[in-house]
């Protein structure tokens, strides 16, 4: 079966199997920001954007994909310039391992998509899905607040 | 000081925040092999007959391996000190499994999907045993360890793993004696790790046929030991890398991946890779163990201690990593706090037919401080006195030595110890005003919703004392940055900032000149490795150390090259009185390439007889509904003595993300098993731990105190906030509802029975 979609701004015609996952096709092909914790949807680290909404890529198939636009961090500017987030992160000390970073990250990016002035509760609500056993959320709720600030400063 | 205590962002920042390849699985390596394991669905079996003709038929499956492929030689996973204390009661692939889990049998093949195929084709013939679920029956339970070459257990026919005993004073008299006498036993569940990276290993041969193994550890030199041992390869042809990791808490002090992986790669020759599945990290990796601790306190009619005695049940579970150690520490920490002159502690650890315990962050001292903490607020309560106070007028003073570290050090006899350093009452002082001690008020009686108060205080190590050793490496380049290399492994606790932070203050560079690579046994000097919060105490001594010796030679290279004597560092410069100056860019550059040439260089190996004590006082506020028995934990102030800090940012993290994880063990996070001893709540929807959701506010500060044995007074601050927010929790329960409850976890049905 052949789909098209968007991965990280570039458009992609390919080949699929229909039980392939997303998160198997963006391992194999190189965005190693997806990370594995659970199998099941449970613990948010292998999570994207689909269509700027935060999804868990081991639970999406192939091919409901058709169309559609797929975003991981390794889109959020890399090296060159670090997205306001990731800068946050860095300077409030919100990293720790960093191995459920990238998925903390596509979840606030996803709430800033849909709210530009998200509160606290509201911050707490997008990381839901997000489960991180070194950070307690503090610094990493802390560091979605600040960014905020500093965009509106 | 211009770096130490200064806010600096991690080395790692920047490739972690853009997601960049570095933890174990990122890379990959051509013409892999994928490993799955047959588990053991029995708890505990002989294994008769296992035919894999079936599975080896089908395509893609390249090898099987059972016990039948390894020699009967016994180790311990447990990566620590060697000679290990922990009993040798494993082998790589047994043929009797003992818990349900048990590793049967391992596939290669050329998928994972394959490899998973393949082991349900594998048929094994087992004759069932007889198994044991509950710790208080273990002793009179059939022995699972009868094998002969066994080492280190202390009574096989018994089931007792470890035994521990140490006495000082004079107990029995003393409670003879005592104005009161209180008891109270307290016990607490298996608890899981729940690092979001699974356990993950690469393998594979270099092109001289050396054994390279990429893997998510605490402890790459134990690793690099222990696959040498079991695979009998050796040590000079093994290289272990251990790249960014996802998180450990001692759960990967434990080698449980790496021979498996290695063995397929010598089998086969092929690179491997094996990952656990999160439902194998929850039944099939290891655990935090399970005690029954029995706890009696004697004082006097001043409300002093007289004595105490303390009597620990710890459950290994089927196999006995660390058993003795952990069981040390619950030991130690028990007299580490107050102060008094008689006491006795004696302690049994046991096999049960049911997953590992083993090494889990605090080490023993969770449990420890649970009973203690839990018994001195019922005393407290008992005889009507403010709970900070009571606890006050028994701690340890400044110079008071600690008995317990000589009778009883971690699996050996221990080192005379002294309180060099002791902030726990300005802790309790601190925590009494962040959390409102004084002010609060318990809701109205009819209320259904009951607040509560809570205080627990705790201690921990930095490092154990006489055993733990680390090296450091530091040679300066000729753009006066500096490669520090460091056998320390930073498993995510932001320990290479650290050690970059302790190398540019000595060198007085920015730490932005500091290049920090980390755990290579080929590349780094030797370090025990990430665990027992040793890092910045044993590891920062290494890295201070050869940092000074760095030092010494840029001053003796300035002298020569300024051709005057008396000089000094300033802003990246050698200065001599007379203002005449040399860059530490211009001083290199010369030292390689034109005038008394030398590569500057320094390493140093560090230990201690110290294990200096941080010190931890933990304040909850909680809810408790008591129409359903539920309860919310609505605020903690974690005031921590951790000696100098540091890395004040990094620190606070420590704290921030110890803090959940005790409040899991007390209201959310246990093993549950069936009548059969399999696990039952194998996913991160039936364990639970908690999410941004169930956060209470965290309120969390220092107490700086300065550790005379430290590099630049620090002490360690990983382990010792994870010590008493849970019986803080527990305190706070029985505060606001009278409900006292001595068995974690605490859930809705044991607080409405006990209500009743």
């Amino acid at each position: 079966m052949e789909i098209r979609f968007t991965l990280n701004s570039i458009e992609q015609s390919i080949e699929i199997t229909k039980s392939q996952t997303l998160f198997d096709y963006l391992r194999n092909s190189g965005i190693k920001s997806v990370k594995y914790g659970c199998d099941d949807g449970r613990c948010g680290a292998c999570a994207v954007l689909i269509d700027n909404k935060a999804f868990n890529s081991c639970l999406i198939l192939m091919h409901t994909l058709n169309g559609k636009t797929v975003e991981t961090i390794e889109n959020f500017g890399g090296n060159r310039e670090l997205h306001p987030l990731q800068k946050q992160f860095i300077d409030e000390g919100a990293i720790q391992c960093g191995y459920c970073t990238p998925g903390m990250l596509i979840s606030l990016e996803a709430l800033n998509r849909e709210n530009q002035n998200p509160n606290e509760d509201e911050i707490k609500d997008a990381l839901a899905g997000n489960l991180c056993r070194c950070t307690g959320y503090v610094k990493p709720i802390l560091a979605a607040k600040s960014t905020k600030e500093h965009e509106n400063e | 000081m211009k770096v130490i205590g200064k806010k600096t962002p991690r080395v790692d920042g920047v490739a972690l925040a853009t997601g960049k390849p570095v933890f174990t699985d990122d890379v990959s390596v051509a013409d892999t092999v994928f490993i799955k394991i047959l588990r053991s669905p029995h708890a505990h079996a002989k294994i008769v007959e296992i035919d894999k003709s079936e599975a080896m038929g089908i395509s893609g499956v390249v090898t099987i391996l059972t016990h039948e492929d390894f020699p009967a030689h016994y180790y311990t996973t447990a990566g620590q000190g060697y000679p290990e204390p922990s009993p040798r009661d494993t082998r790589i692939l047994d043929s009797t499994v003992r818990f349900v889990g048990d590793e049967v049998a391992i596939v290669a093949a050329e998928t994972n999907e394959i490899a998973e195929k393949s082991i349900e084709k594998i048929i094994v013939k087992y004759e069932i045993l007889p198994a044991n679920f509950e710790m208080e029956k273990a002793t009179e339970s059939s022995s699972l360890h009868p094998e002969s070459g066994k080492t280190g257990i202390y009574n096989t026919q018994k089931n007792m793993a470890s035994h521990l005993e140490a006495e000082i004073g004079d107990a029995e008299k003393a409670f003879s004696e005592s104005e009161h006498i209180f008891e109270g036993t307290y016990s607490t569940p298996f608890v899981q790790h729940a690092q979001i990276e699974p356990h993950i290993t690469l393998t594979w041969l270099d092109e001289n046929g050396r054994l390279n193994v990429r893997t998510a550890t605490q402890v790459p030199f134990h690793v690099r030991r222990i696959v040498a041992e079991v695979t009998n390869f050796p040590i000079s042809k093994i290289r272990v890398i251990k790249p960014r990791i996802g998180g450990g808490f001692g759960g990967k002090q434990e080698i449980l991946t790496e021979t498996l992986c290695s063995a397929i790669t010598l089998k086969t020759g092929r690179p491997a890779r094996l990952e656990l599945t999160r439902e194998e990290e929850f039944y099939a990796t290891r655990s935090r163990h399970p005690q029954k601790i029995s706890l009696k306190i004697g004082l006097d009619e001043n409300q002093k201690i007289t004595a105490m005695t303390a009597n620990i049940l710890e459950n290994c579970g089927a196999y006995g990593p660390h058993a003795l150690t952990v069981m040390s520490v619950t030991a130690q920490k028990l007299f580490s706090i107050y102060k008094m002159q008689n006491f006795k502690v004696v302690g049994n650890a046991v096999y049960t037919n049911l997953p590992i315990a083993a090494a889990y962050r605090g080490y023993g001292a969770p449990q420890a401080f649970f009973a203690l903490e839990s018994l001195m607020d019922e005393i407290a309560t008992e005889l009507g006195i403010c709970p900070i106070e009571f606890r006050k007028k028994n701690l340890f003073e400044l110079g008071d030595e600690l008995p317990i570290m000589r009778a009883l050090g971690e699996g050996r006899e221990g080192f005379k110890a002294f309180v060099n350093s002791n902030g726990l009452a300005e802790c309790m002082e601190k925590g009494r005003k962040l959390i409102g001690w004084d002010e609060f008020q318990q809701s109205d009686k009819n209320s259904p919703i009951q607040r509560g108060i809570g205080v627990a205080t705790s201690a921990q190590g930095s490092g154990i004392a006489g055993i733990d050793m680390a090296s450091a490496f530091i040679k300066m380049n000729e753009d006066g940055s500096f490669n520090l290399l460091v056998g320390a492994t930073d498993l995510g606790t932001g320990s290479d900032t650290a050690l970059a932070q302790i190398a540019a203050e000595v060198l007085c560079v920015a730490v932005e000149k500091i290049i920090v690579y980390s755990s290579d046994t080929d590349l780094t000097p030797f370090d025990t490795g990430a665990y027992a919060s040793s890092t910045t105490y044993v590891s920062g001594g290494a890295v201070k150390k050869a940092a000074e010796k760095v030092i010494e030679q840029i001053l003796e290279q300035g002298q020569k090259f300024l051709n005057l004597e008396n000089v000094k560092i300033e802003n990246e410069f050698v200065i001599a009185e007379t203002g005449d100056k040399i860059s530490f860019k211009d001083l290199c550059t010369k030292s390689f390439y034109t005038e008394n040439q030398m590569q500057i260089m320094a390493e140093a190996s560090n230990m201690s007889f110290d294990s200096p004590q941080p010190f931890n006082a933990t304040f909850a506020i909680v809810e408790v509904d008591t129409e359903t028995g539920f309860v919310t934990v609505g605020k903690i102030v974690s005031i921590t003595d951790a000696g100098k800090i540091i890395n004040p940012q990094m620190s606070e993290g420590q704290v921030e993300g110890s803090i959940p994880q005790s409040l899991g063990m007390v209201l959310s996070e246990f093993m549950t098993f069936d009548e059969n001893g399999k696990m039952t709540n194998t996913n991160f929807d039936d364990y639970h731990i908690f999410t941004s959701l169930d956060m209470p506010e965290i309120i969390v500060d220092f107490v700086e105190t300065d550790e005379p044995t430290a590099p630049f007074g620090a002490k360690a601050v990983a382990e010792i906030p994870i010590n008493a927010p849970a019986p803080a929790v527990v305190n706070a329960i029985f505060n606001a509802c009278g409900v006292r409850i001595r068995n974690l976890p605490i859930t809705p049905e044991k607080v409405m029975k006990k209500k009743i």
